[in-house]
């Protein structure tokens, strides 16, 4: 079938596909899931610069229905979630921006490419890393409900010691003061890589998140995917209004991820902590994977 | 504890298979109709093209969690 926006052909069924596996991705995980979505599109053919756009517009709908279901359950900061939104919309646009100065003077395809490569691996290997120490140090189970541990949780108690006023405490996340500068360069920083790579770019809050500002990793979930829906959100319209959206990928993608953030979403009650992060660990090098062979072949996949 | 179990796969399937059919009608609905007035708008006034690319997913979004909600508490009524 031709999505005409884009140009391309695709067989919805796939589209509803990864849409699903992405769904189930992101209501567990509280990532977007573009670090699979974004891969997939570019593996069936679609232009780097449309996946970017079109990725975060699906994100949105499926965000929407994740968010709602974590703030249920009590997983999500508002506070923090809120503060993060200029940090974030700021990051967007110098993404979008970039993407933009790409379609002009390079080859958009593979400068993205190879950035989502490089990001995929080390967030792969920092989280394999960190979880396995933690769950080694027997993070895993000695916990109470409601409590996380980390094998670098010293990290974030020497980022919460940085004392730049204004200084901002957040309940929900047991935190107690921190810095409101160092929020909006986690935000700012993850708004980057939405606007660039696309998706709500989980992939690198979430982590932020738990390792940098210290914020358990249950509400680590909730409130990324609540951030997501603002970054994706605004960059929905930011790449729209720069010819980088196809609206009726995302519409049908979005239609098989809204059965899969049901089920992710419950999945998280099961796992501690550490659990959720090592089970992660192995899933951006599918994403990795998916971009190189496309780079390296030219060919598409389905 | 297994008559619970067992109610919640029996809901989720039937929300899979009201899902189902509203994949289909997607198909139609979005792909048929939709599409000749999406690439016109996106071609025409990218910035209302945006908007509606935004209500337009946010809606989608809404709109199947309302669902779900109301399957569930349906199949509960049916305990």
């Amino acid at each position: 079938m031709e999505f005409a926006i884009s140009g391309v052909e695709i067989n919805p069924l796939v589209l509803v596909a990864i849409g699903f596996v992405v769904g189930v991705l992101g209501g567990f995980f509280g990532v977007g899931g573009s670090f699979l979505a974004g891969p997939a599109l570019f593996g069936i053919g679609v232009p780097m610069n449309y996946v970017v756009g079109t990725d975060l517009a699906h994100i949105v709908g499926k965000s929407v229905v994740a968010a709602k279901k974590h703030r249920v359950l009590g997983n999500v900061d508002i506070k923090l979630g809120l503060l993060m939104v200029l940090g974030t919309v700021a990051g967007v646009e110098v993404g979008a921006r970039a993407i933009e100065r790409l379609k002009d003077h390079a080859n958009v395809d593979l400068a993205v490419g190879l950035s989502f490569i490089i990001v995929l691996l080390v967030i792969s290997t920092f989280i394999g890393w960190e979880s396995w120490r933690t769950l080694r140090a027997g993070g895993g189970r000695t916990h109470a409900k409601g409590t996380d541990f980390s094998a670098i949780s010293h990290f974030a108690e020497a980022i919460q010691r940085i004392r730049i006023p204004p200084m901002v405490r957040l309940p929900v996340s047991g935190i107690e003061a921190i810095s409101l500068w160092v929020i909006l360069v986690v935000a700012f920083i993850g708004g980057v890589f939405s606007g660039f790579l696309g998706g709500g770019a989980g992939y690198i809050r979430m982590p932020m998140l738990v390792y940098v500002i210290g914020v358990p990793t249950h509400v680590a979930v909730g409130t990324d995917l609540f951030e997501i829906v603002i970054s994706a959100g605004y960059g929905t319209l930011t790449h729209a209004i720069k010819g980088n959206v196809d609206i009726m990928i995302a519409l049908v993608m979005h239609t098989g991820a809204a059965i899969g953030a049901q089920l992710g979403a419950h999945a998280t009650q099961y796992f501690a902590g550490p659990r959720i992060r090592l089970a992660f660990f192995p899933l951006p090098l599918i994403g990795a994977a998916i971009v190189a062979w496309k780079l390296i072949t030219g060919s598409e996949m389905g | 504890m297994p008559r619970r179990g067992s109610l919640s796969v029996r809901s989720f399937l039937l929300e899979l298979a009201i899902y189902a059919v509203l994949v289909v009608g997607y198909f139609y609905l979005a792909l048929l109709l939709l599409a000749d007035w999406l690439t016109g708008l996106h071609d025409r006034g990218p910035y209302v093209y945006a908007v509606t690319a935004l209500a337009l997913i946010v809606g989608q979004g809404v709109l199947l969690e309302s669902l779900t909600r109301a399957l569930i508490r349906l199949t509960q009524r049916w305990r």
